[in-house]
């Protein structure tokens, strides 16, 4: 890429509010680094539009090092763009070329209304996780050694694995059913493979499904789209594992 | 156990245990429809079984029927929940970057298969159950055929051009409908674990091979009449 950068055009999706109709409008700008990651791109964006006294484009970010799972944005039809296994934070401007339009959209699912542009309202993951994601230990002051509880190596990786998901919501926005199970599969996992989650293994389940159920996410139907948009490589395993955990729960 | 079957992963549960039912019966269909190609008089004698006997005619049919019955209303049910869960449309949706064509268009190719299930009724099931339930002829031969009318009718089935191309299509629908339905339905229940690319390899072997055995058998029919 040459120093002077690549001149884009930006097709966002702006919307007042969560009560307002929504519309793609175009952005043109000019000179972006390739070395940029797609939200200071977005930066620039914005600097032009104040300076110009316009709107600013509303999007969610916190710590832009990939973790916080707080960037979303559904980007030339994917979740966190056309890269693999990165948060859009991580996405660099070296995935696209000189001249390209860029299609931005919010993660569209209706449990994630949106609330302004593009960032969108995912506290339904936080209902979801307030219904049984997390164990009852008494933390005051008696901590116990670490090796207290002898955990296979094996189930020790595959609950860290889980234990990865950064509740960012690409599963939903790219699942064609808008279905969260990839999510809560990943919750209930990694408090499944561990013998802390065993007592309040059955009513965790089944409270987090009826949970996901009543925010109305979709069914899912296996397609794998949200194993592969996942920034985290969360496996549909966990998936799986959450059914084989709801019918022991039920039987 | 009644909540399971309510919530979202019940649900999908039933779906998996209803196609597997599909997919055991279709395997004992194939292999019999197989003997017509082989054996005509086998294929005569096992036709007539099927078609007698008192614990298929009055347990397996109605359940086959249950089961075929209920995976489309629950497909069709699932489609209309998940197209309302999933609220405003994408203006662009790349979909081929994460899923197959098959994933993502199980509702088509179901519909597809239901339309051939529908004649296949007008076709076949619907004048079987006329001739031995309502006229009372159980005897299984027709005047003017030696022995068993089964395979004469069979292979008058596929005398029309017409005919014998819609089947191939529906077949063709039915190879990519199992191309995605089969190692789909392991994973609804949770039995994928460890072994998927076992199950994914017996999957593309099972999709491709059964619907066309079945092509095969109309087309070596319609050139041999």
């Amino acid at each position: 890429m040459s120093e002077k950068g690549m001149n884009l055009t930006l097709r966002i999706w702006r919307q007042k509010d969560s009560n307002a109709k929504g519309q793609m409008v175009d952005y043109k700008v000019t000179e972006i680094s390739e070395h940029m990651s797609f939200l200071e791109m977005m930066d620039v964006l914005n600097e032009q539009l104040v300076a110009k006294g316009e709107e600013p484009v509303a999007f969610d970010h916190d710590c832009r090092e990939g973790i916080c799972g707080m960037c979303s944005m559904y980007i030339n039809g994917e979740a966190h763009g056309p890269d693999r296994g990165v948060t859009t934070c991580q996405l660099h401007m070296r995935m696209f070329k000189d001249g390209d339009t860029i299609t931005i959209e919010p993660f569209r699912a209706a449990a994630f209304p949106v609330i302004k542009d593009l960032v969108v309202d995912r506290t339904s993951f936080d209902r979801i996780q307030h219904a049984g994601g997390y164990i009852s230990v008494n933390t005051s002051g008696n901590t116990q050694d670490a090796n207290a509880l002898p955990i296979s190596k094996h189930a020790a990786d595959e609950a860290m694995d889980a234990a990865t998901c950064i509740g960012c919501g690409a599963c939903v926005a790219t699942c064609k059913n808008s279905s969260a199970m990839l999510f809560v599969g990943a919750k209930v996992s990694q408090y499944a493979l561990l013998p802390q989650g065993q007592v309040e293994a059955a009513d965790r389940v089944k409270n987090m499904v009826a949970q996901m159920d009543l925010e109305g996410f979709g069914n899912c139907t296996n397609t794998g789209a949200c194993e592969i948009e996942c920034p985290k490589g969360i496996s549909l395993e966990n998936i799986a594992r959450m059914n084989r955990e709801l019918m022991k729960a039920n039987i | 156990m009644g909540g399971f079957f309510k919530s979202s992963i019940g649900r999908k549960v039933a779906m998996a245990l209803s196609a597997f039912f599909l997919m055991v019966f279709l395997l004992q269909h194939f292999a019999i429809n197989l003997l017509s190609v082989f054996n005509p008089d086998l294929f005569n004698e096992v036709s007539h079984f099927m078609g007698t006997n008192p614990l298929v005619q009055f347990a397996l049919q109605p359940v086959l029927i249950f089961g075929v019955v209920f995976h489309f209303i629950m497909g069709f049910v699932l489609e209309i929940k998940n197209k309302k869960a999933q609220g405003v449309a994408y203006v662009k949706n790349n979909g081929a970057a994460n899923s197959t064509w098959m994933s993502r268009n199980m509702i088509w190719s179901g519909a597809a298969i239901l339309a051939f299930i529908v004649l296949h009724f007008i076709d076949f099931w619907i004048p079987e159950i006329n001739t031995k339930y309502i006229q009372g002829d159980w005897s299984g031969t027709l005047e003017g055929v030696e022995g068993f009318r089964y395979y004469e009718e069979l292979t008058h089935k596929f005398v029309s051009p017409i005919r014998v191309g819609a089947y191939v299509l529906a077949f063709v629908f039915l190879a990519l409908h199992l191309l995605h339905g089969f190692t789909s339905a392991f994973q609804s229940v949770g039995a994928t674990a460890g072994r998927k690319k076992t199950l994914q390899n017996i999957g593309k072997a099972y999709s491709i091979i059964i619907p066309l055995g079945f092509i095969f058998i109309a087309l070596y029919h319609h050139f041999n009449h």
